[in-house]
């Protein structure tokens, strides 16, 4: 048993920085490397590319990320575990293969592959099995979009990557894995934590939620001094030192930017946080009350005592429906007196919009630079306020009103208020809506399906 | 007593799920944290955010991390796939919160002033330079 499991992240998101995992691997010791690229958008954008390519779906930046480290990690032993899989793990772990080779590392490495958390075909049936799949905020059956659904993918835990890690898998990719089971996972395998280890699970899905973000835990995107923070250029991504009872240090490698302290790791815990002694995994339900954080050296945070109960008879389902259509567009203008200009080509083009028999759900308009981010709360704009952009939004299920809109905003350029530009980026997209629709599912109904697959390369 | 806004005494980060928004409100010192718990009431940051927030505001206190965890409901728009808002994700409704100004003792506001804010003097050019800690 191993009694340090470096577990260092390198992707918070499809988009993040491309470079941040080949750092990881280069600029010091590291065991395991986790990569998470899912939120809750990326499966339903994953799905409309499989849609127009039956080998897309997953992740893309992920393979030539590998092939780029295939050999170092194969040469050190340093586990890949990723849910750049998205709606298709399996053309993700056979680009993967592909790219192995290439990279030269045939014959000397596994790809596990997770499947099974896909049940957009199955869904007519498990409604007819009585797995009603209701709106957990809304509480209405997901009968009534059902023709509407896009992709339906359910979160799942780490057994199916524990398993793919003990049949000696280096690198693991799932769909739509929890983000914390990524890190944890590891821990389990690496420790032998059995699965009503229910503390030090917790332990571990504390750590999966300081590790998911990237660089928001180690001075990313953090508020505390942000202007303090050094070399961000070379931003250091953060490294979990998970000890077997649980406790763990947060840290990055020596000499990179950013900062790791009580603040940065703080702020990271309480992202997107509800309520906190609740925090519920496939796995076990944390209590975030009971972390303890302490200064362990230079950039390194001590995390000790977090509590944990037995996991709910539930897993969540992520599904995701069309739901009608939306554009955005803005236009600048210019001092004097731009928010009054602004203004008044909003309420010109609402008449015309009105004159033409558009009809949408919403029409909103907001003001970049004055009250776009905090709102009525700003009160009214200066006078001398030297540039404000117009930034008009409309959203509802005629197609043709919305594409409609996207051809109203130019106009007023000639024949709206004066001193107006910004318009070079050509007319909006019109955007299909896709609304999430959270449900719960008995774990029953999905866990039998899961398989782990492992191939060579 | 003083009326500060909260920037001085406490650090904040949000984010999204589905329609609400949640604002985690940290407090730079500890001792501070009791003033954070009397004053953020949900009522106080309901009325704060006014027609900003259409449903209820939660509050969840972390006294482990002298934090506070508040949702707001009804915040982005019906969410951020849906929404129209600039900030569709709810990603700077901490900031919002940030300018709420609450009632602290003079000696406390006199501490903590200018904290949160850039430094005078401060320039754009040292931000992410330099060497590492």
């Amino acid at each position: 048993m191993a009694d340090i499991l470096r577990i260092a992240s390198g992707q918070g998101f499809w988009g993040d920085d491309l470079d941040a995992p080949v750092r990881q691997v280069e600029e010091g010791p590291i065991d395991v490397l986790m990569l998470d690229y899912l939120a809750e958008v990326t499966m339903s954008i994953m799905q409309k590319q499989r849609d127009r390519d039956p080998s897309a779906g997953y992740a893309r930046d992920f393979v030539p990320l590998m092939k780029r480290i295939f050999p170092a990690v194969a040469e050190r032993g340093i586990r890949v575990i990723t849910n750049a899989g998205g709606v298709n793990p399996e053309g993700c772990a056979n680009a993967l293969v592909e790219a192995g080779r290439e990279a030269g590392v045939a014959g000397r490495a596994l790809v596990g592959r997770v499947e099974g958390d896909d049940i957009l075909e199955r869904l007519p049936q498990l409604i007819a099995e009585g797995h009603s799949l209701d709106n957990m905020e809304t509480g209405e059956p997901l009968e009534s979009i059902l023709d509407r659904v896009r992709s339906a993918n359910v979160y799942i835990g780490a057994a199916p990557i524990v398993e793919a890690l003990k049949r000696g898998a280096h690198v693991i990719v799932t769909g739509r894995s929890t983000d914390t089971a990524l890190t944890y996972g590891a821990m389990m395998h690496a420790f032998g934590w059995s699965e009503d280890d229910h503390d030090r699970l917790a332990a571990g899905v504390v750590a999966g939620h300081i590790n998911e973000c990237g660089a928001q835990s180690t001075g990313g995107n953090c508020l505390a001094d942000w202007w303090t923070m050094p070399d961000m250029a070379r931003v250091g991504f953060p490294i979990v030192e998970a000890h077997a009872d649980g406790s763990f240090v947060v840290t990055k490698h020596a000499g990179t930017g950013g900062r790791v302290t009580r603040r940065t790791v703080t702020e990271q815990i309480v992202y997107e946080m509800g309520d906190p002694t609740d925090y519920i995994t496939p796995d076990v339900v944390a209590d975030f009350t009971t972390i303890r954080l302490e200064d362990d050296g230079p950039d390194r945070v001590r995390v000790t005592g977090v509590k944990g109960g037995p996991r709910t008879p539930f897993l969540k389902a992520s599904i995701a429906y069309s739901d009608g259509w939306k554009a955005t567009g803005t236009l600048t203008y210019s001092w004097p007196d731009a928010a009054a200009k602004a203004r008044a080509a909003d309420r010109v083009l609402r008449e015309r919009m009105d004159r033409l028999g558009l009809e949408f759900d919403e029409i909103r308009t907001e003001l970049v630079g004055w009250d776009s981010t905090h709102g009525a709360l700003v009160g009214e704009p200066p006078a001398d306020l030297p540039e404000v952009q117009l930034r008009v939004g409309v959203r509802g299920s005629d197609r043709a009103a919305v594409e409609r809109f996207t051809r109203e905003l130019a106009p007023l350029i000639l024949t709206g208020p004066p001193s107006v530009t910004g318009f070079a980026g050509g007319r909006p997209r019109v955007q299909e809506i896709m609304a999430y629709w959270p449900a719960l599912i008995r774990r029953e109904a999905v866990e039998p399906g899961l398989s782990v697959d492992v191939l060579e390369v | 007593m003083a009326k500060i806004p909260l920037v001085h005494l406490a650090h904040a980060r949000s984010g999204d799920k589905g329609d609400t928004a949640n604002v985690g409100v940290i407090a730079y010192d500890p001792a501070h944290y009791p003033l954070l718990v009397e004053a953020l009431t949900t009522d106080a940051v309901k009325a704060w955010f006014g027609p900003l927030v259409l449903g209820d505001v939660e509050r969840f206190e972390l006294p482990n991390l002298h934090a506070i965890n508040f949702l707001l409901h009804g915040a982005l728009g019906g969410g951020g796939t849906r929404s129209l808002m600039n900030d569709a994700q709810g990603k700077v409704f901490s900031t919002s919160m940030l300018r709420m100004e609450i009632e602290v003792p003079d000696a406390v506001a006199e501490a903590v002033k200018g904290q949160g804010r850039v430094p005078e003097g401060w320039s754009p050019a040292s931000y992410g330079a330099g060497s590492p800690s």
